[in-house]
């Protein structure tokens, strides 16, 4: 769906991320953790294409004063890296932004009687949060959060609030562990009693990683990719990526913004 | 009063002159949630060959000021795959639906004109003969007079249904290009394709792009898309459908000016899936406001 959204609340969370929370429609509550929104950061043609972001959270936010209408809202996780999203930073309160979504395929959230293990680095937080918000309901969760920085790395707290036990990881020891968040997983894995899935959002490095980890130990992985796009409805196909039977003479490419973001990984190509 | 706003399109009767461009509009399906169909002229079906392309590596889309470079690599699902998974939903569309189609070879390009001419559900037909990124076809049939005459002899020899060929800006002389493809049996011009351009990372010290260069579209392109429908409309006696960097009507009204009988709008449903709808109604709107009670009598009337 298409609607006109305003800005709640635009704060920086750590230095270059940003949180947005902007009113929704009702429908939007039904998002599925894992889909996406294409948003316009103004009605000139500078940018001019839509950007993609994932959804953070949803809710309903209710007024202090009774009698007020409830106010359902959705939230973004954002990290300023080009011209759009350093023109989105700067947007207050009550200002109005052109939105699309949800748009794509999300999270499998899985059987209930098994472990669930989620994977971020950085900005690839962002869809994840709604997704243990959901996994927390029925079954155990664990977070594995990395970055280069302690500033890399996001919305602790808000993960543990949910009962999430995390583990985190940066490359300069800033925060948690020194070194890659896989290590931690890895250790998890080797310690593991039972069945797990793990769900993964980052950088392409890591979700390499994680899906080979995944393959070599015969567990269920469920990756949301990143995707340049100019539509997020399926048009433009900007945004594909290779999928397990790919190669240069025998091409073989999904749609992130329809067929994804969220994919098993063992339907994409991986290096090994 | 309600001004009309219908228009001939090589014998297809159009309700308003907006229709999509190939390529930007996916097989009309994708989009029936943000446009209703039955308010727009007509729409293009991304463009098809005989046989399934995957299309390019990545990158594949880059935007630039005003505009985008695209590269997909005519990614479609093939002519076979249409028929059966696409064309039922054309047929629950009261609106005429065009297959944009291209061909490596001209013995391709008559097979895909004669396959499509016996399908019901499709009006009319837009051969591609000026897709910049594959070498093969079309920069060789649409750079060159005769070669694209050739394609459009064959194609009119297996179809009666409305020819319209889209032409490339690419070109020394579009209108040499516009009169050869009158000649040899066309309906019906569209123009311009993409134009062909290149972004560089300076970082990196490469190509944005994994095809290096990529087809120019937007906003920016509207200028050059303008003067190339005017030079073409004062030489051929077919209709035109003006296209390059449409966003509102003030732009769908600037190219009936010029001489096109009818639009495309392209980039502009990526970043509003509504808006050929939205730029039909505002075109009305506009009609109305200055007591024009015909859109036809717009067609070509720049005052020069």
């Amino acid at each position: 769906m298409q609607f006109t959204s305003m800005i709640l609340s635009n704060a920086e969370v750590s230095p270059g991320y940003w949180r947005m929370r902007m009113t929704a429609p009702p429908e939007f509550a039904s998002a599925a953790p894992g889909q996406f929104v294409m948003v316009r950061v103004n009605g000139a043609i500078d940018p001019l294409l839509r950007r993609p972001f994932g959804v953070f959270d949803v809710g309903v936010h209710i007024p202090a004063q009774s009698g007020a209408m409830t106010q359902p809202y959705f939230e973004m996780l954002y990290r300023v890296v080009g011209k759009g999203t350093a023109m989105l930073s700067t947007l207050h309160k009550t200002d109005l932004l052109d939105i699309l979504g949800p748009l794509g395929k999300g999270f499998d959230l899985g059987a209930d009687d098994e472990e669930k293990l989620i994977v971020g680095g950085g900005v690839g937080l962002a869809p994840l949060y709604l997704l243990a918000k959901e996994l927390v309901k029925k079954s155990p969760v664990r977070l594995f959060a990395g970055g280069r920085t302690r500033d890399d790395v996001l919305c602790i707290t808000e993960f543990e609030r949910l009962g999430v036990e995390c583990y985190t990881a940066t490359e300069d020891g800033s925060l948690g562990e020194c070194g890659l968040v896989t290590e931690a997983l890895l250790r998890r894995l080797d310690a593991l009693d039972g069945k797990a899935t793990i769900y993964a959002c980052g950088p392409h490095g890591m979700l390499n990683a994680v899906a080979n980890i995944a393959a070599e130990r015969g567990i269920s992985c469920q990756v949301s990719l990143e995707g340049y796009m100019a539509c997020g409805v399926g048009a433009c196909l900007g945004c594909v990526a290779p999928g397990h039977k790919h190669s240069p003479e025998t091409p073989d490419f999904r749609c992130v913004c329809t067929e994804g973001p969220v994919f098993e990984s063992g339907e994409l190509k991986w290096r090994d | 009063m309600k001004p009309d706003m219908t228009v001939n399109l090589a014998g297809m009767q159009l309700r308003n002159p907006v229709m999509t461009a190939s390529g930007t509009f996916g097989y009309g399906e994708e989009f029936a949630e943000y446009v209703d169909l039955e308010k727009i002229g007509a729409f293009v079906t991304k463009g098809l060959s005989l046989k399934p392309r995957a299309g390019n590596p990545t990158p594949r889309i880059v935007e630039t000021p005003g505009g985008m470079l695209n590269a997909i690599g005519l990614q479609n699902v093939g002519i076979d795959a249409f028929i059966q998974k696409k064309v039922p939903f054309l047929q629950s569309v009261n609106t005429p639906a065009i297959a944009n189609f291209f061909g490596n070879t001209i013995d391709e390009y008559a097979e895909l004109a004669g396959r499509l001419d016996q399908i019901p559900e499709v009006a009319g037909l837009e051969v591609n003969i000026s897709c910049p990124n594959v070498k093969q076809g079309g920069i060789v049939f649409g750079t060159d007079p005769e070669c694209a005459a050739s394609v459009v002899k064959a194609c009119r020899a297996v179809t009666s249904k409305p020819l319209i060929v889209k032409l490339s800006p690419n070109v020394t002389d579009v209108v040499a290009m516009a009169k050869a493809c009158e000649d040899a049996g066309a309906d019906c011009l569209s123009l311009i394709n993409t134009l062909t351009g290149m972004a560089i990372d300076l970082n990196r010290r490469r190509p944005v792009l994994a095809n290096i260069t990529g087809g120019f579209s937007g906003p920016a392109i509207k200028p050059v898309a303008l003067r190339m429908v005017w030079q073409v409309a004062k030489a051929v006696k077919v209709p035109i459908i003006g296209i390059g960097g449409i966003m509102n009507a003030t732009d769908a009204l600037e190219f009936i000016l010029a001489g096109a009988t009818a639009i495309q709008v392209g980039t502009a449903s990526f970043i509003n899936p509504g808006a050929a709808q939205q730029i039909a109604v505002e075109m009305e709107a506009w009609l109305v406001e200055n007591g024009v009670d015909d859109i036809k009598s717009l067609i070509g009337a720049l005052e020069t």
